[in-house]
Protein backbone atom coordinates (compact mmCIF):
# COMPACT_ATOMS: atom_id res chain seq x y z
CA UNK A 1 0.00 0.00 0.00
CA UNK A 2 2.58 2.62 0.97
CA UNK A 3 4.14 1.40 -2.48
CA UNK A 4 1.33 2.55 -4.51
CA UNK A 5 0.83 5.57 -2.47
CA UNK A 6 4.67 6.25 -3.60
CA UNK A 7 4.68 5.68 -6.95
CA UNK A 8 1.08 5.91 -8.28
CA UNK A 9 -0.22 9.06 -6.15
CA UNK A 10 1.19 11.85 -8.90
CA UNK A 11 -0.26 9.44 -11.38
CA UNK A 12 -3.70 9.05 -9.83
CA UNK A 13 -3.86 12.73 -8.94
CA UNK A 14 -2.62 14.08 -12.53
CA UNK A 15 -5.09 11.76 -14.11
CA UNK A 16 -8.10 13.14 -11.53
CA UNK A 17 -6.72 16.73 -12.46
CA UNK A 18 -8.37 15.87 -15.58
CA UNK A 19 -12.19 15.58 -14.09
CA UNK A 20 -11.92 17.83 -11.85
CA UNK A 21 -9.33 21.18 -13.22
CA UNK A 22 -9.47 21.91 -8.99
CA UNK A 23 -6.65 21.06 -6.96
CA UNK A 24 -8.25 20.29 -3.50
CA UNK A 25 -11.09 18.00 -5.50
CA UNK A 26 -8.89 16.23 -7.28
CA UNK A 27 -6.63 15.66 -3.57
CA UNK A 28 -9.92 14.62 -1.95
CA UNK A 29 -10.66 12.33 -4.45
CA UNK A 30 -7.48 10.73 -4.60
CA UNK A 31 -7.46 10.64 -0.79
CA UNK A 32 -10.72 8.90 -0.39
CA UNK A 33 -9.59 5.97 -3.58
CA UNK A 34 -6.31 5.31 -1.40
CA UNK A 35 -8.59 5.04 1.87
CA UNK A 36 -10.91 2.65 -0.16
CA UNK A 37 -7.83 0.86 -1.26
CA UNK A 38 -6.93 0.09 2.01
CA UNK A 39 -9.89 -1.42 2.98
CA UNK A 40 -10.81 -3.40 -0.64
CA UNK A 41 -6.93 -4.40 -1.00
CA UNK A 42 -6.59 -6.01 2.28
CA UNK A 43 -9.64 -8.54 1.60
CA UNK A 44 -9.62 -8.76 -2.17
CA UNK A 45 -5.77 -8.55 -2.62
CA UNK A 46 -3.72 -6.02 -4.69
CA UNK A 47 -5.29 -5.97 -8.25
CA UNK A 48 -2.68 -6.54 -10.99
CA UNK A 49 -2.70 -2.94 -12.05
CA UNK A 50 -2.74 -0.66 -8.73
CA UNK A 51 -2.65 2.82 -10.58
CA UNK A 52 -5.07 1.65 -13.21
CA UNK A 53 -7.74 1.02 -10.30
CA UNK A 54 -6.95 4.00 -7.92
CA UNK A 55 -7.30 6.43 -11.15
CA UNK A 56 -10.56 4.45 -12.09
CA UNK A 57 -12.00 4.86 -8.53
CA UNK A 58 -10.73 8.14 -7.79
CA UNK A 59 -12.11 9.21 -11.41
CA UNK A 60 -15.88 7.74 -10.53
CA UNK A 61 -16.06 9.91 -7.38
CA UNK A 62 -14.88 13.05 -8.84
CA UNK A 63 -17.56 12.44 -11.43
CA UNK A 64 -19.80 11.87 -9.03
CA UNK A 65 -19.07 14.96 -6.87
CA UNK A 66 -18.90 16.89 -10.18
CA UNK A 67 -22.08 16.26 -10.78
CA UNK A 68 -23.68 16.79 -7.04
CA UNK A 69 -21.39 19.75 -7.06
CA UNK A 70 -22.52 21.02 -10.23
CA UNK A 71 -23.89 24.78 -9.63
CA UNK A 72 -20.34 24.85 -7.30
CA UNK A 73 -18.18 23.74 -9.86
CA UNK A 74 -19.29 26.18 -12.42
CA UNK A 75 -18.67 29.44 -9.79
CA UNK A 76 -15.11 27.82 -9.19
CA UNK A 77 -12.18 28.67 -10.83
CA UNK A 78 -11.16 25.85 -12.66
CA UNK A 79 -7.77 25.36 -14.15
CA UNK A 80 -6.72 26.53 -17.74
CA UNK A 81 -5.78 23.80 -19.89
CA UNK A 82 -5.46 22.94 -23.20
CA UNK A 83 -8.97 22.72 -24.17
CA UNK A 84 -7.93 20.86 -27.12
CA UNK A 85 -5.94 17.72 -25.31
CA UNK A 86 -7.56 17.50 -22.55
CA UNK A 87 -10.72 17.47 -23.23
CA UNK A 88 -10.73 14.64 -25.35
CA UNK A 89 -8.98 12.79 -22.93
CA UNK A 90 -6.99 10.16 -24.48
CA UNK A 91 -5.73 7.28 -22.26
CA UNK A 92 -2.16 7.53 -23.73
CA UNK A 93 -1.43 11.04 -22.77
CA UNK A 94 -1.62 10.34 -19.21
CA UNK A 95 1.87 10.55 -18.69
CA UNK A 96 2.05 14.03 -20.20
CA UNK A 97 -0.76 14.31 -17.52
CA UNK A 98 1.85 14.31 -14.54
CA UNK A 99 4.24 16.20 -16.49
CA UNK A 100 1.68 19.06 -16.56
CA UNK A 101 0.93 18.79 -12.84
CA UNK A 102 5.25 18.69 -12.61
CA UNK A 103 5.44 22.33 -14.36
CA UNK A 104 2.56 23.86 -12.91
CA UNK A 105 3.90 22.90 -9.12
CA UNK A 106 7.51 24.60 -10.16
CA UNK A 107 6.13 27.86 -12.11
CA UNK A 108 8.83 30.45 -11.48
CA UNK A 109 5.20 32.81 -10.28
CA UNK A 110 6.24 30.56 -7.48
CA UNK A 111 8.04 31.26 -4.74
CA UNK A 112 10.93 28.54 -4.59
CA UNK A 113 9.73 27.36 -1.20
CA UNK A 114 6.60 26.95 -2.39
CA UNK A 115 7.26 25.01 -5.48
CA UNK A 116 9.04 22.74 -3.29
CA UNK A 117 6.32 22.32 -1.16
CA UNK A 118 3.39 21.60 -3.97
CA UNK A 119 5.95 18.92 -5.65
CA UNK A 120 6.47 17.07 -1.95
CA UNK A 121 2.09 17.33 -1.88
CA UNK A 122 0.91 17.07 -4.83
CA UNK A 123 3.92 15.02 -6.84
CA UNK A 124 5.12 12.45 -3.47
CA UNK A 125 1.37 12.38 -1.98
CA UNK A 126 3.51 13.74 1.35
CA UNK A 127 0.77 14.60 3.50
CA UNK A 128 0.67 18.26 4.87
CA UNK A 129 2.12 17.14 8.48
CA UNK A 130 5.09 15.49 6.90
CA UNK A 131 5.79 18.33 4.45
CA UNK A 132 5.44 20.90 7.43
CA UNK A 133 8.09 18.31 9.28
CA UNK A 134 10.54 18.12 6.52
CA UNK A 135 10.75 22.10 6.46
CA UNK A 136 10.82 22.70 10.17
CA UNK A 137 7.66 24.92 10.26
CA UNK A 138 4.33 24.28 11.84
CA UNK A 139 1.66 22.60 10.28
CA UNK A 140 -0.44 25.38 10.17
CA UNK A 141 2.14 27.32 8.41
CA UNK A 142 2.67 24.84 5.23
CA UNK A 143 -1.14 24.21 5.50
CA UNK A 144 -1.85 28.68 5.05
CA UNK A 145 1.08 28.44 2.50
CA UNK A 146 -0.39 25.33 0.32
CA UNK A 147 -3.68 26.82 0.39
CA UNK A 148 -2.40 30.14 -0.54
CA UNK A 149 -0.12 28.38 -3.62
CA UNK A 150 -3.34 26.63 -5.14
CA UNK A 151 -5.43 29.56 -4.50
CA UNK A 152 -2.78 31.72 -6.67
CA UNK A 153 -2.61 29.01 -9.60
CA UNK A 154 -6.65 29.31 -9.90
CA UNK A 155 -7.12 32.91 -9.64
CA UNK A 156 -3.83 33.94 -11.46
CA UNK A 157 -4.62 31.40 -13.65
CA UNK A 158 -1.21 29.31 -13.85
CA UNK A 159 -1.75 27.62 -16.98
CA UNK A 160 -2.03 23.71 -16.49
CA UNK A 161 0.37 22.51 -18.96
CA UNK A 162 3.38 21.54 -20.72
CA UNK A 163 5.15 24.57 -21.53
CA UNK A 164 5.71 25.59 -25.11
CA UNK A 165 9.08 24.27 -26.88
CA UNK A 166 10.69 27.88 -26.90
CA UNK A 167 10.39 27.68 -23.05
CA UNK A 168 10.55 24.20 -22.46
CA UNK A 169 14.61 24.80 -21.27
CA UNK A 170 14.31 27.52 -18.79
CA UNK A 171 11.19 25.64 -17.58
CA UNK A 172 12.55 22.10 -17.43
CA UNK A 173 15.59 23.91 -15.25
CA UNK A 174 13.66 25.42 -12.78
CA UNK A 175 12.29 21.97 -11.82
CA UNK A 176 15.63 20.06 -11.51
CA UNK A 177 16.50 22.68 -9.27
CA UNK A 178 13.51 22.32 -7.12
CA UNK A 179 14.61 18.51 -7.12
CA UNK A 180 17.99 19.23 -6.48
CA UNK A 181 17.30 21.19 -3.53
CA UNK A 182 14.86 18.85 -2.22
CA UNK A 183 17.88 16.05 -2.33
CA UNK A 184 20.24 18.45 -1.09
CA UNK A 185 17.78 19.59 2.16
CA UNK A 186 17.54 15.40 2.54
CA UNK A 187 21.30 14.76 2.05
CA UNK A 188 22.26 17.07 4.39
CA UNK A 189 19.94 18.28 6.53
CA UNK A 190 20.47 22.41 7.39
CA UNK A 191 19.67 22.41 10.91
CA UNK A 192 18.76 19.45 13.68
CA UNK A 193 20.41 16.06 15.17
CA UNK A 194 20.20 13.95 11.90
CA UNK A 195 23.03 14.11 8.98
CA UNK A 196 20.01 13.41 6.77
CA UNK A 197 16.97 13.10 5.98
CA UNK A 198 16.34 9.78 3.90
CA UNK A 199 12.97 10.38 3.65
CA UNK A 200 13.19 13.68 1.37
CA UNK A 201 16.11 11.92 -0.35
CA UNK A 202 14.14 9.01 -1.58
CA UNK A 203 11.56 11.49 -2.78
CA UNK A 204 13.88 13.28 -4.69
CA UNK A 205 15.13 10.28 -6.08
CA UNK A 206 11.63 8.99 -7.09
CA UNK A 207 10.55 12.77 -9.00
CA UNK A 208 13.89 12.51 -10.68
CA UNK A 209 12.80 9.14 -11.68
CA UNK A 210 9.77 10.43 -12.52
CA UNK A 211 10.98 12.79 -15.00
CA UNK A 212 13.47 10.75 -16.51
CA UNK A 213 10.95 8.44 -17.33
CA UNK A 214 8.95 11.38 -18.93
CA UNK A 215 11.83 13.61 -20.65
CA UNK A 216 14.39 10.66 -21.05
CA UNK A 217 15.80 12.53 -23.79
CA UNK A 218 17.00 15.64 -22.05
CA UNK A 219 20.72 15.24 -20.64
CA UNK A 220 19.98 17.47 -17.84
CA UNK A 221 17.11 15.26 -16.73
CA UNK A 222 19.53 12.06 -16.98
CA UNK A 223 22.40 14.03 -15.01
CA UNK A 224 20.59 15.05 -12.32
CA UNK A 225 19.25 11.65 -12.17
CA UNK A 226 22.84 10.11 -11.90
CA UNK A 227 23.62 13.02 -9.66
CA UNK A 228 21.27 11.58 -7.14
CA UNK A 229 21.68 8.33 -7.80
CA UNK A 230 26.08 8.44 -7.38
CA UNK A 231 25.88 11.26 -4.33
CA UNK A 232 22.98 8.69 -2.65
CA UNK A 233 25.02 5.69 -3.18
CA UNK A 234 27.80 6.87 -0.20
CA UNK A 235 24.19 7.36 2.12
CA UNK A 236 25.20 4.52 4.57
CA UNK A 237 29.11 5.32 4.93
CA UNK A 238 29.05 8.81 5.59
CA UNK A 239 28.36 7.83 9.06
CA UNK A 240 30.28 5.66 11.58
CA UNK A 241 29.53 4.01 14.35
CA UNK A 242 28.57 6.50 16.69
CA UNK A 243 27.07 8.29 14.50
CA UNK A 244 29.76 10.66 13.90
CA UNK A 245 30.43 12.51 10.35
CA UNK A 246 32.91 10.38 7.91
CA UNK A 247 34.58 12.51 5.19
CA UNK A 248 34.65 11.27 1.79
CA UNK A 249 38.37 9.85 2.61
CA UNK A 250 37.28 8.05 5.45
CA UNK A 251 34.25 6.26 3.74
CA UNK A 252 34.71 2.68 3.60
CA UNK A 253 33.97 2.14 -0.33
CA UNK A 254 33.04 -1.59 0.06
CA UNK A 255 30.09 -0.30 1.94
CA UNK A 256 28.82 2.22 -0.93
CA UNK A 257 25.55 0.94 -3.14
CA UNK A 258 26.85 -1.15 -6.01
CA UNK A 259 23.45 -1.20 -7.94
CA UNK A 260 23.00 2.59 -7.54
CA UNK A 261 26.68 3.24 -8.67
CA UNK A 262 26.37 1.28 -11.90
CA UNK A 263 22.95 2.65 -12.64
CA UNK A 264 24.33 6.02 -12.06
CA UNK A 265 27.45 5.68 -14.26
CA UNK A 266 25.45 4.50 -16.82
CA UNK A 267 23.62 7.49 -16.91
CA UNK A 268 26.02 9.88 -16.39
CA UNK A 269 27.77 8.16 -19.62
CA UNK A 270 24.35 9.10 -21.81
CA UNK A 271 23.66 12.17 -20.29
CA UNK A 272 27.74 13.27 -21.48
CA UNK A 273 26.79 12.07 -24.81
CA UNK A 274 23.79 14.62 -25.44
CA UNK A 275 25.95 17.66 -26.52
CA UNK A 276 27.78 20.45 -24.50
CA UNK A 277 26.79 19.20 -20.78
CA UNK A 278 24.80 21.50 -18.82
CA UNK A 279 25.53 21.92 -14.32
CA UNK A 280 23.60 18.82 -13.38
CA UNK A 281 25.57 16.37 -16.00
CA UNK A 282 28.73 17.86 -14.82
CA UNK A 283 28.18 17.68 -10.90
CA UNK A 284 27.37 13.80 -11.80
CA UNK A 285 30.61 13.38 -14.12
CA UNK A 286 32.35 14.32 -10.76
CA UNK A 287 30.88 12.27 -8.29
CA UNK A 288 31.18 9.51 -11.16
CA UNK A 289 34.93 10.11 -10.96
CA UNK A 290 34.98 9.69 -7.45
CA UNK A 291 32.73 6.21 -7.53
CA UNK A 292 34.94 4.73 -10.24
CA UNK A 293 38.36 5.13 -7.37
CA UNK A 294 38.43 1.74 -5.79
CA UNK A 295 40.35 4.01 -3.30
CA UNK A 296 40.68 7.70 -1.93
CA UNK A 297 44.32 7.89 -2.74
CA UNK A 298 43.42 6.88 -6.45
CA UNK A 299 40.95 9.62 -7.23
CA UNK A 300 41.68 11.37 -10.68
CA UNK A 301 41.93 14.68 -9.33
CA UNK A 302 43.20 16.98 -11.85
CA UNK A 303 40.02 14.83 -13.60
CA UNK A 304 38.00 16.25 -11.26
CA UNK A 305 39.83 19.88 -11.27
CA UNK A 306 38.54 19.88 -15.25
CA UNK A 307 34.91 19.07 -14.55
CA UNK A 308 34.88 22.11 -12.05
CA UNK A 309 36.41 24.20 -14.76
CA UNK A 310 33.21 23.46 -16.89
CA UNK A 311 31.05 23.77 -14.68
CA UNK A 312 32.41 27.43 -13.48
CA UNK A 313 31.62 27.80 -17.16
CA UNK A 314 28.28 27.01 -17.06
CA UNK A 315 27.28 27.70 -13.71
CA UNK A 316 30.12 30.34 -12.09
CA UNK A 317 29.21 30.31 -8.33
CA UNK A 318 31.25 31.02 -5.24
CA UNK A 319 30.13 27.20 -3.95
CA UNK A 320 31.60 25.49 -6.95
CA UNK A 321 34.70 27.48 -6.98
CA UNK A 322 34.90 26.63 -3.15
CA UNK A 323 34.96 23.19 -4.36
CA UNK A 324 37.17 23.33 -7.06
CA UNK A 325 39.70 24.86 -4.71
CA UNK A 326 39.42 21.77 -2.66
CA UNK A 327 40.33 19.47 -5.83
CA UNK A 328 43.05 21.60 -6.81
CA UNK A 329 44.51 21.23 -3.42
CA UNK A 330 44.80 17.41 -3.91
CA UNK A 331 45.42 17.74 -7.69
CA UNK A 332 48.44 20.01 -7.07
CA UNK A 333 49.24 20.21 -3.41
CA UNK A 334 47.67 22.25 -0.12
CA UNK A 335 49.63 25.81 -0.61
CA UNK A 336 48.09 26.04 -4.12
CA UNK A 337 44.50 24.59 -2.68
CA UNK A 338 44.87 27.45 0.25
CA UNK A 339 45.91 30.39 -2.17
CA UNK A 340 42.57 29.53 -4.60
CA UNK A 341 40.43 29.15 -0.85
CA UNK A 342 42.02 32.51 0.07
CA UNK A 343 40.98 34.47 -3.04
CA UNK A 344 36.90 33.58 -2.02
CA UNK A 345 37.87 34.96 1.47
CA UNK A 346 35.86 38.30 0.55
CA UNK A 347 32.77 36.47 -0.84
CA UNK A 348 29.85 37.77 0.68
CA UNK A 349 27.95 34.41 -0.14
CA UNK A 350 30.59 32.57 1.46
CA UNK A 351 30.86 34.40 4.51
CA UNK A 352 28.44 32.08 6.59
CA UNK A 353 29.01 29.08 4.92
CA UNK A 354 31.30 26.53 7.31
CA UNK A 355 32.48 24.92 4.34
CA UNK A 356 35.17 26.99 3.52
CA UNK A 357 36.37 27.60 6.88
CA UNK A 358 36.88 23.94 7.13
CA UNK A 359 38.31 23.17 3.91
CA UNK A 360 40.81 25.75 4.94
CA UNK A 361 41.45 24.00 8.49
CA UNK A 362 42.25 20.67 6.45
CA UNK A 363 44.78 22.30 4.02
CA UNK A 364 46.27 24.04 7.09
CA UNK A 365 46.66 20.46 8.57
CA UNK A 366 48.72 18.89 5.70
CA UNK A 367 50.60 21.91 6.01
CA UNK A 368 51.10 21.43 9.41
CA UNK A 369 50.06 24.68 10.36
CA UNK A 370 48.51 23.78 13.10
CA UNK A 371 47.55 26.94 14.91
CA UNK A 372 45.88 28.11 12.65
CA UNK A 373 43.93 25.12 11.28
CA UNK A 374 42.59 24.64 14.60
CA UNK A 375 41.26 28.03 14.74
CA UNK A 376 39.86 27.46 11.17
CA UNK A 377 38.06 24.52 12.65
CA UNK A 378 36.36 26.34 15.29
CA UNK A 379 35.24 28.98 13.00
CA UNK A 380 33.57 26.24 10.85
CA UNK A 381 32.19 24.91 13.98
CA UNK A 382 30.63 27.96 14.98
CA UNK A 383 28.80 28.28 11.53
CA UNK A 384 27.26 24.71 10.96
CA UNK A 385 23.92 24.63 12.13
CA UNK A 386 24.39 20.64 11.58
CA UNK A 387 24.82 18.64 15.31
CA UNK A 388 26.61 15.83 13.45
CA UNK A 389 28.86 18.08 11.83
CA UNK A 390 29.41 20.42 14.48
CA UNK A 391 30.53 17.40 16.23
CA UNK A 392 33.31 16.01 13.45
CA UNK A 393 34.67 19.50 13.71
CA UNK A 394 35.16 19.48 17.27
CA UNK A 395 37.05 16.25 17.31
CA UNK A 396 39.28 17.54 14.65
CA UNK A 397 40.16 20.65 16.71
CA UNK A 398 40.23 18.07 19.40
CA UNK A 399 42.92 16.15 17.80
CA UNK A 400 44.57 19.04 16.81
CA UNK A 401 45.04 19.54 20.38
CA UNK A 402 46.66 16.31 20.94
CA UNK A 403 48.68 16.60 18.52
CA UNK A 404 50.56 19.70 20.17
CA UNK A 405 50.90 18.19 23.77
CA UNK B 1 -9.72 35.44 -20.76
CA UNK B 2 -8.99 37.02 -17.67
CA UNK B 3 -7.74 40.60 -17.14
CA UNK B 4 -4.73 41.41 -15.78
CA UNK B 5 -3.52 44.73 -13.70
CA UNK B 6 0.30 45.48 -14.80
CA UNK B 7 1.46 48.67 -12.32
CA UNK B 8 4.37 50.05 -13.01
CA UNK B 9 6.72 50.95 -10.54
CA UNK B 10 9.85 53.06 -11.21
CA UNK B 11 12.20 55.23 -9.49
CA UNK B 12 11.07 58.57 -9.68
CA UNK B 13 14.12 60.06 -9.42
CA UNK B 14 15.78 58.93 -12.30
CA UNK B 15 13.05 60.12 -14.23
CA UNK B 16 13.00 63.55 -12.70
CA UNK B 17 16.94 63.37 -14.25
CA UNK B 18 16.23 61.71 -17.05
CA UNK B 19 17.33 63.81 -19.88
CA UNK B 20 14.80 64.97 -22.53
CA UNK B 21 16.21 62.29 -25.37
CA UNK B 22 15.77 59.24 -22.70
CA UNK B 23 12.60 60.82 -21.75
CA UNK B 24 11.54 60.87 -25.45
CA UNK B 25 13.08 57.57 -25.93
CA UNK B 26 10.72 55.93 -23.28
CA UNK B 27 7.63 57.56 -24.62
CA UNK B 28 8.59 55.68 -28.22
CA UNK B 29 8.55 52.62 -26.51
CA UNK B 30 5.49 52.72 -24.74
CA UNK B 31 3.79 53.68 -27.85
CA UNK B 32 5.33 50.58 -29.92
CA UNK B 33 4.19 48.64 -27.33
CA UNK B 34 0.56 49.58 -27.62
CA UNK B 35 1.26 49.03 -30.57
CA UNK B 36 2.10 45.99 -30.89
CA UNK B 37 -0.18 44.51 -28.01
CA UNK B 38 -3.38 46.68 -28.96
CA UNK B 39 -4.95 43.42 -29.57
CA UNK B 40 -4.85 42.74 -25.63
CA UNK B 41 -4.82 46.02 -24.28
CA UNK B 42 -7.93 47.19 -22.37
CA UNK B 43 -6.09 50.39 -20.69
CA UNK B 44 -3.38 51.95 -19.34
CA UNK B 45 -2.76 55.49 -18.21
CA UNK B 46 0.62 57.44 -16.99
CA UNK B 47 0.19 58.90 -13.40
CA UNK B 48 1.70 61.93 -11.95
CA UNK B 49 4.32 61.79 -9.60
CA UNK B 50 3.50 60.89 -6.24
CA UNK B 51 4.65 64.21 -4.57
CA UNK B 52 1.30 65.30 -6.07
CA UNK B 53 -0.65 62.07 -4.22
CA UNK B 54 -3.04 62.42 -1.59
CA UNK B 55 -3.87 59.64 0.73
CA UNK B 56 -7.23 59.20 2.71
CA UNK B 57 -6.92 57.22 5.87
CA UNK B 58 -9.59 56.86 8.59
CA UNK B 59 -7.67 57.80 11.99
CA UNK B 60 -8.81 56.31 15.58
CA UNK B 61 -11.88 58.02 16.56
CA UNK B 62 -13.56 57.23 12.31
CA UNK B 63 -12.82 60.48 10.45
CA UNK B 64 -11.14 60.35 7.22
CA UNK B 65 -8.22 62.29 7.38
CA UNK B 66 -5.92 63.45 4.44
CA UNK B 67 -2.07 63.04 4.08
CA UNK B 68 0.06 64.48 2.09
CA UNK B 69 1.88 61.73 -0.64
CA UNK B 70 1.10 57.87 -1.47
CA UNK B 71 -0.16 55.53 0.34
CA UNK B 72 2.90 53.70 0.86
CA UNK B 73 6.43 55.35 0.46
CA UNK B 74 8.73 53.09 -1.60
CA UNK B 75 11.37 53.60 -3.50
CA UNK B 76 10.03 52.94 -6.34
CA UNK B 77 6.59 54.56 -6.87
CA UNK B 78 3.58 53.74 -8.98
CA UNK B 79 4.14 55.61 -12.19
CA UNK B 80 1.55 53.97 -14.35
CA UNK B 81 -0.38 50.97 -15.54
CA UNK B 82 -1.77 48.93 -18.07
CA UNK B 83 -5.00 46.78 -18.02
CA UNK B 84 -4.67 43.43 -20.52
CA UNK B 85 -6.17 40.73 -21.16
CA UNK B 86 -4.88 37.27 -21.89
CA UNK B 87 -5.73 33.40 -21.86
CA UNK B 88 -3.24 32.86 -18.72
CA UNK B 89 -0.52 33.59 -16.63
CA UNK B 90 2.10 32.79 -18.79
CA UNK B 91 0.71 34.94 -21.83
CA UNK B 92 0.28 37.67 -19.51
CA UNK B 93 3.51 38.01 -18.28
CA UNK B 94 4.75 37.29 -21.65
CA UNK B 95 2.92 40.46 -22.44
CA UNK B 96 4.19 42.19 -19.50
CA UNK B 97 7.70 41.47 -19.96
CA UNK B 98 7.43 43.94 -22.72
CA UNK B 99 6.24 46.78 -20.66
CA UNK B 100 9.24 49.37 -20.77
CA UNK B 101 10.15 49.79 -17.37
CA UNK B 102 13.66 50.97 -17.59
CA UNK B 103 13.25 52.61 -13.87
CA UNK B 104 11.89 49.55 -12.52
CA UNK B 105 9.23 46.56 -13.06
CA UNK B 106 6.11 45.77 -13.14
CA UNK B 107 3.80 43.80 -11.05
CA UNK B 108 1.29 41.68 -12.36
CA UNK B 109 -2.45 41.19 -10.57
CA UNK B 110 -5.35 39.30 -12.29
CA UNK B 111 -8.30 41.80 -11.71
CA UNK B 112 -11.38 40.04 -9.86
CA UNK B 113 -13.80 38.76 -11.80
CA UNK B 114 -17.32 40.23 -10.04
CA UNK B 115 -19.33 39.20 -13.03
Amino acid sequence: MANAHRHEWAFVLASTMRITRDFDVAEECVQDAFAKALASWSQQGIPTNPGAWLTTVARRRAIDLGRRRDVAMRSRRLLVTDATTLDREPDSAIEDDRLRLIFTCCHPSLATDTQVALALRMLCGLSTVQVAKAFLVKESAMAARLTRAKKKIAIARIPYRVPKRAELRTRIDAVLLVVHLLFTTGHTSPVGEELSQVDLVERSLDLARMLHSLLPDDGEVTGLLALILLTDSRRGSRVGTEGEFLALADQDRSTWHRDSIDEGLVLVGDALRRGRPGPFTLMAAIAAVHSSAPHWDETDWSEIVGLYDLLIDTWPSPVVALNRAVALSFAEGPDTGLRALDDLSTEPQLSAYPYLAAARANCLVRLERVDEARDAFAEAAMLTENNVERAYLQSRIEELLERRS
Amino acid sequence: MTQYLVLIYENEQSWANADEATVGRMMSEHSSFGQKNGASLRGGNALESSTTATSLRRNASGEIVATDGPFAETKEALGGYYVIEADDLDAALAIAKQVPATFGGVEVRPIRDMS
